[in-house]
């Protein structure tokens, strides 16, 4: 007992001041691209081709990146003039509009907090069924290091709860894979309403990596209402927690 | 000769390796696994016709050998599994893929549920009949943040007299889009086949691609390339162990090893971007190298880290509720790890002396190596400290890497992969022995491209150490574990 407070002492207090204060990501972390306006937009012609995952188009006003299929490799950037692409430390990357992740210019995702009615139903609490349906297991990685002392979502009101019947959304990950097609749909329908879904990653957003293939669905957005998407291959857990409080109102 | 004969990473013209009559193939594989030899892939490739040509290749890790030969059977062969239990799962994934029948195999079910088969979840469950014996199926939507997967618990009262492991859910289609590669997606799919895993799966793809272009990495390259994967282990174990003591509700300890896991994938973010290590190891060597300045950093966080890590963890041992539920918990015997082929840190906890770092070095392990731990009683308690002196392990090697990481470019160039030929990559990986086999055909793509996790030799061990256990101790026996559903599915 004694040794057990003992390490509690010297583990330290290890929360972080999130959200009065944010994060410094690492130099080398890829968050929100950027692109310089002035590089020849003829340079950009061959961009299509060599991104992993069609995420990168050159439009009639300029190069666009689609942040729902984006997964961060940044093999664009080596492909392109010097400074052409940017990936930034902008680790804020969350929308709650699908077409408000595709970006041009310095645009960041926008999003809209729910309204008022759900807000005054959820309270200070937000209760998600986490599913899993295909993918790498690295969203899920993020996602539950939610729960660890330094992110520590539940001061927030956020947990992860075992049945759907206790939740007021779902938190999917992964491309939707043609065998967890009815796990989710059943899990969703699960769910009370008014029922939030959370597209977390690449995969659940857009098929990230997979789509395409006859094995997976192309995320979930054919099949239900999405009210937030969580760009990343894996998003950071920070910018999920950002972006469920803003979704929230409370950031 | 029955055997062509490589080692890891060296490629070898696939017309060097010999076509056997099936009865022949049959014995030669035997005679080796009777003679000290493991089974380290059973696959099958499709040929013309509706023939298929089975691999197998023998682990010999004293000599650090690998021996290959083949036969072409179709429509149905006599299976190897009654007498190499080993090849169970290798054969159940051969008649889903190409619907030869491995006649005699005892457990003939489906691996992936693929498109095209049957249903996932309609498949026919063993059943265990009798008075009070009952069914308890979790799945595949689990009770936390837990990658999808089907368990069938057969129980008497609170013992488990059988699990059934049924997967599939998150098969995803990896190898069949691997085939024609490589290309620009080739790299991405390796560093995904298990998120956690994304360094040991991208160096096994790396180490594969290198072999059969003729490419030499550096030797700053190759340390960089270990570290990442040491890294790996360490944040998977001690996270791991936190899971551990959460499961039996020891917060404290689970607390401080949460937050430790994080701390180790923050030092793999200063390295390379990102915290699961993503983009790091690339073909022809790693992203970049790291400077004096960056190294001496890494080395003071690792050092505290590693003291903060042994502060939590004698927590648990010195901790005799904790002890009481891992001490002699869903033991996997010395010799059912062996008769099933168990890897990794699972067979170490067994008592079977087995690391592709030792026994099968290419480049990354073969001039250092964290020194190889192995345990003896094969419970939960024997699991969680083989993961702790793992973690010592890996950090005294990192602290010498560091110190020296070598020299030479960070990358160097990769060029075209030699025609009609096929090599293997081993690399262990926090769970275990990661396998990659390629095939190129006449113009250097990959004709066929088989990855083999240690998940798939594992998971029915740990069905099977659950056997005679209370089902309550299943969360604790799994995490013990901790296996991959999304590098069993592919």
């Amino acid at each position: 007992m004694f040794k057990t407070l003992l390490a509690r002492v010297r583990q330290g207090y290890r929360t972080a001041a999130f959200p009065a204060q944010f994060p410094v990501m690492p130099a080398l972390f890829r968050g929100r691209p950027e692109f310089d306006h002035e590089t020849d937009r003829a340079a950009f012609a061959h961009g299509a081709e060599l991104c992993p995952t069609g995420a990168l188009d050159v439009s009639d006003t300029g190069p666009q990146i689609d942040l729902g299929r984006c997964i961060f490799c940044a093999d664009c950037v080596a492909a392109f003039p010097e400074g052409a692409i940017t990936f930034t430390r902008d680790w804020r990357l969350a929308s709650s509009r699908r077409d408000g992740l595709v970006i041009g210019n310095s645009e960041r995702p926008q999003i809209e907090a729910v309204h008022r009615e759900l807000r005054r139903l959820l309270g200070r609490s937000l209760r998600l069924r986490q599913v899993s349906a295909g993918g790498c297991n690295g969203c899920e990685v993020e996602a539950n290091a939610l729960g660890n002392v330094v992110f520590d979502a539940s001061r927030f009101g956020i947990e992860f709860v075992a049945s759907p019947r206790h939740a007021d959304g779902i938190l999917v990950t992964g491309p939707v894979t043609a065998n967890m097609r009815e796990a989710l749909l059943l899990t969703y329908q699960a769910v009370a309403e008014p029922r939030l879904v959370i597209a977390a990653g690449a995969c659940a957003i857009s098929g990230g990596l997979y789509r395409g293939h006859d094995e997976v669905c192309d995320g979930v957005e054919e099949l239900l209402p999405v009210d937030l998407y969580v760009p990343g291959c894996p998003p950071h857990p920070y910018t999920i927690l950002d972006g469920l409080l803003r979704l929230l109102g409370r950031s | 000769m029955a055997f062509a004969t490589t080692r890891n990473a060296v490629p070898l013209p696939i017309a060097a390796v010999p076509v056997l009559e099936i009865d022949a193939f049959r014995r030669a594989v035997l005679a080796r696994i009777n003679d000290d030899g493991r089974l380290l892939l059973l696959i099958g490739f499709p040929q013309e016709g509706d023939r298929v040509r089975l691999l197998a290749a023998i682990a010999d890790g004293a000599r650090g050998e690998i021996q290959l030969c083949s036969a072409l059977v179709a429509g149905a062969y006599p299976a190897l599994t009654p007498d190499c239990p080993a090849a169970h799962h290798f054969e159940r994934e051969i008649r889903e893929q190409y619907g030869i029948e491995p006649h005699g195999h005892p457990w003939l079910k489906p691996v992936r549920f693929p498109p095209g088969g049957p249903t996932i979840g309609d498949a026919e469950f063993f059943s265990v009949a009798g008075h009070e014996v009952h069914e308890v199926a979790v799945g595949p939507v689990h009770a936390g943040v837990i990658e999808p997967g089907h368990f069938r618990f057969n129980c008497h009262g609170e013992q488990v007299i059988h699990l059934e492991i049924s997967l599939g859910y998150q098969h995803r289609g990896i190898e069949r889009a691997l085939r024609g590669g490589p290309d620009k997606r080739s790299l991405q799919f390796a560093e995904t086949i298990a998120g956690d895993t994304t360094a040991g799966h991208a160096t096994a793809y790396c180490q594969l691609v290198e072999a059969l272009a003729g490419v030499t990495c550096s030797p700053s390259a190759n340390a960089l390339r270990a570290a990442a994967i040491e890294l790996e282990r360490i944040a998977n174990h001690i996270g791991d162990l936190g899971a551990l003591a959460g499961d039996v509700g020891f917060l404290p300890a689970a607390a401080y090893c949460g937050r430790l896991r994080g701390d180790v994938l923050n030092l793999t973010a200063e390295l390379c971007g990102s915290r699961l290590g993503r983009g790091w190891v690339r073909p022809g060597g790693v992203s970049g190298d790291i400077d004096t300045e960056m190294r001496g950093q890494l080395r003071g966080r690792l050092a505290v880290a590693e003291r903060d890590m042994r502060n939590a963890v004698d927590l648990l041992w010195k901790s005799s509720s904790t002890r009481a539920r891992f001490e002699n918990t869903a033991v996997l015997t010395r010799e059912a790890a062996a008769d099933l082929g168990a890897v990794g840190p699972a067979a170490r906890a067994s008592g079977i002396d087995r690391d592709t770092r030792r026994d099968f070095p290419a480049a990354l392990y073969r001039d250092r190596r964290p020194a190889i731990a192995v345990g003896e009683n094969g419970d939960v308690f024997a699991r969680a400290m083989q993961r702790w002196r793992e973690i010592e392990n890996s950090v005294a090697f990192l602290m010498r890497v560091l110190d020296d990481p070598g020299d030479g470019p960070a990358l160097s160039p990769v060029g075209p992969l030699a025609p009609g030929a096929l090599a293997l990559s081993l690399v262990e990986g926090w769970r275990g022995e990661i396998v990659h086999l390629a095939v190129t055909d006449a113009a250097g793509r990959f004709a066929h491209y088989k990855i083999v996790d240690p998940s798939f030799r594992n998971w029915f061990a740990l069905g099977f150490a659950m056997r005679g256990q209370p089902i309550l101790d299943f969360p604790l026996c799994n995490k013990s574990f901790n296996l991959s559903y999304c590098g069993h599915d592919l």
